[in-house]
């Protein structure tokens, strides 16, 4: 069977999340450099439906991001969310929301080679041309002529993505107050490809953000898989820290610029904004329990396994009902479930319909056909046990994480007494294989 | 309907023939199910895919209409669609299915 039976978990064996910051990015002009648009040549387009910054800014969703808003307020804020700005303050508890000028200033900051040039030149010789609200402001250049890997698009990829994660990085450390030089192991978990063309996708941006984060004494590594990676390396790091390998660990992401308009056909069709105008960063604080910190359960890890297949049942088996069985729970036991938190109003007119309530209704017939709540339950489990979504369209970003700081928050003032952050991967994009993935963990109220 | 899926289903009416061929969709999405039944069928409408005014002809079902269930072996089909099967409103994607084109709209 290959499950994972074992007896009770040594007191040893444990870490615990600290804390969680989610960021923002507004790029407006960056959309047109997303992978659908430039393949569509689309960006003059776009260009009438991109927001400003006060209209993301005061977009419902991204409020919730912040910690401005709890995520349950989104079924009370009629639709379209965009139709209905709320109050929009840069900063909340959980992150900050930063205009293009800040992201540029941060690219430029990011660039350790000079390949960022916003001084008005013109673009020559496979540079890509950058814009500033609208007009031509300079390039991104490539760093090599021949190789793809280091192409001026592949480069502003992981340059975006490398400065998003240390925006998150940062923002995590001055929220704790958490020395950046006791950090010891930073984790990358998002999907682009860094390196040269002998070793595409060799990585390690974990340790470049940790660099740019100002984190001397930190080294890092990346973990892949897809959009679940944050969960893996979420339990990786809870894993690093419990078996005493470091101390403290951050698990960090930065914004996936390749996605940004990648569902702008569909919006402009039924005449919605392009949403897909920012960036999103995340980092997570993984260290000892203590502190009222809400603790790993790394005996109940949930895992795809390669013989399971990808039928959707197979996948929630696995990551839902397997690790829960262990502990002799239900599925109704776990308050709050986060699954992929895709933002409704940028899915559903691509005609992808709403993930995360298409994700808690299988849920829910899981847990009708275990027998655990009654089939004319099946509507409410999206409102009893999971969230909206409220998340960038930003792949590794939006799953699960999101929920982190809010259930974290919700763990420590006893408002429910566990969650679990689901997370699937879509491994066959990459043609090395048909398998999905994913990966799920639970998280229960810590001890002071 | 994506141009990647537009080639294969291309690639199979190349290697086996129209013929012998039918379609059966799975998507839960109305709009998604229209366009995917007209790609297959009279052509790609937004002419950018492999199928773009090619007009394959194609017989299209969904995986939720009963004459389709029948063929699958029970046990199969529960493995791989009785989750979703219950979580959708299968009444509205018969209703979407039976005005694909070529069907009677019964």
């Amino acid at each position: 069977m290959g499950r994972n039976v074992r007896g009770p978990v040594p007191e040893l064996m444990s870490a615990a999340v600290h804390s969680c910051s989610l960021v923002l990015a507004h790029a407006p002009d960056l959309v047109r450099h997303g992978s659908k648009p430039t393949r569509e040549d689309a960006a003059e387009q776009i260009a009438p439906r991109l927001r400003t910054f006060e209209e993301a800014l005061g977009y419902p969703p991204h409020q919730v991001f912040l910690g401005n808003l709890r995520p349950e307020a989104l079924w009370e804020i009629e639709r379209p969310w965009w139709g209905h700005p709320v109050e929009a303050p840069r900063e909340g508890p959980f992150g900050v929301f930063v205009d293009e000028e800040e992201l540029y200033r941060r690219l430029e900051a990011a660039d350790q080679f000079q390949l960022l040039r916003l001084d008005g030149r013109e673009a020559a010789d496979g540079s890509l041309p950058i814009y500033r609200n609208g007009d031509r402001a300079g390039v991104m250049l490539r760093a090599h002529d021949l190789d793809e890997s280091l192409s001026a698009s592949v480069l502003l990829e992981n340059l975006a993505c490398k400065a998003t994660g240390a925006l998150a990085l940062e923002h995590l450390l001055a929220r704790t107050g958490f020395p950046a030089d006791e950090l010891q192991y930073v984790i990358g978990s998002g999907e682009e490809a860094v390196g040269d063309r002998y070793q595409r996708g060799g990585g390690n941006l974990g340790k470049a953000i940790a660099e740019q984060a100002g984190c001397v004494n930190a080294s890092g590594s990346d973990v892949k898989a897809f959009c679940a990676g944050p969960i893996h390396a979420l339990v990786v790091a809870g894993s690093l820290v419990s078996a005493g390998v470091y101390d403290h660990v951050a698990v960090v992401a930065g914004g996936s610029l390749a996605k940004l308009g990648m569902k702008f056909a569909g919006a402009l069709r039924h005449d919605v904004p392009v949403l897909e105008d920012v960036l999103a960063g995340l980092a997570i604080l993984v260290g000892p329990p203590g502190d009222g910190a809400p603790t790993f359960r790394l005996d109940a890890v949930g895992r795809h396994r390669v013989g399971s297949g990808s039928a959707q049942q197979a996948v929630l088996e696995d990551l839902v009902v397997e690790p829960l069985e262990r502990l002799g729970r239900k599925i109704t036991d776990v308050e709050r479930f986060a699954t992929e938190l895709h933002d409704p109003e940028i899915t559903e007119p691509a005609g992808a319909g709403n993930v995360p309530q298409r994700n808690y209704k299988l849920m829910g017939a899981l847990a009708v056909r275990r027998g655990e709540i009654p089939r004319d339950q099946l509507d409410a489990f999206e409102r009893e046990h999971g969230l909206p979504g409220f998340s960038p369209t930003q792949g590794h970003v939006a799953s699960a994480v999101p929920w982190l700081p809010h259930g974290l928050e919700a763990l420590r003032t006893g408002e429910i007494g566990s969650t679990m952050l689901v997370a699937k991967g879509s491994l066959f994009l990459g043609r090395m294989t048909e398998l999905a993935d994913g990966m799920s963990i639970l998280l229960e109220p810590g001890k002071e | 309907m994506d141009p990647e899926n537009q080639d294969r289903i291309k690639s199979l009416v190349d290697e086996h023939g129209a013929a012998d061929l039918v379609v059966v969709l799975g998507a839960a999405d109305l709009e998604a199910l229209e366009v995917a039944a007209e790609t297959v069928t009279l052509g790609d409408p937004a002419y950018v895919g492999p199928l773009a005014g090619v007009q394959l002809g194609l017989p299209v079902v969904h995986i939720l209409e009963e004459d389709v269930k029948e063929q699958v072996d029970p046990s199969i089909y529960d493995e791989q669609v009785g989750l979703l099967e219950m979580t959708l409103d299968v009444e509205q994607i018969k209703r979407a299915a039976s005005t694909f084109p070529g069907r009677d709209g019964r």
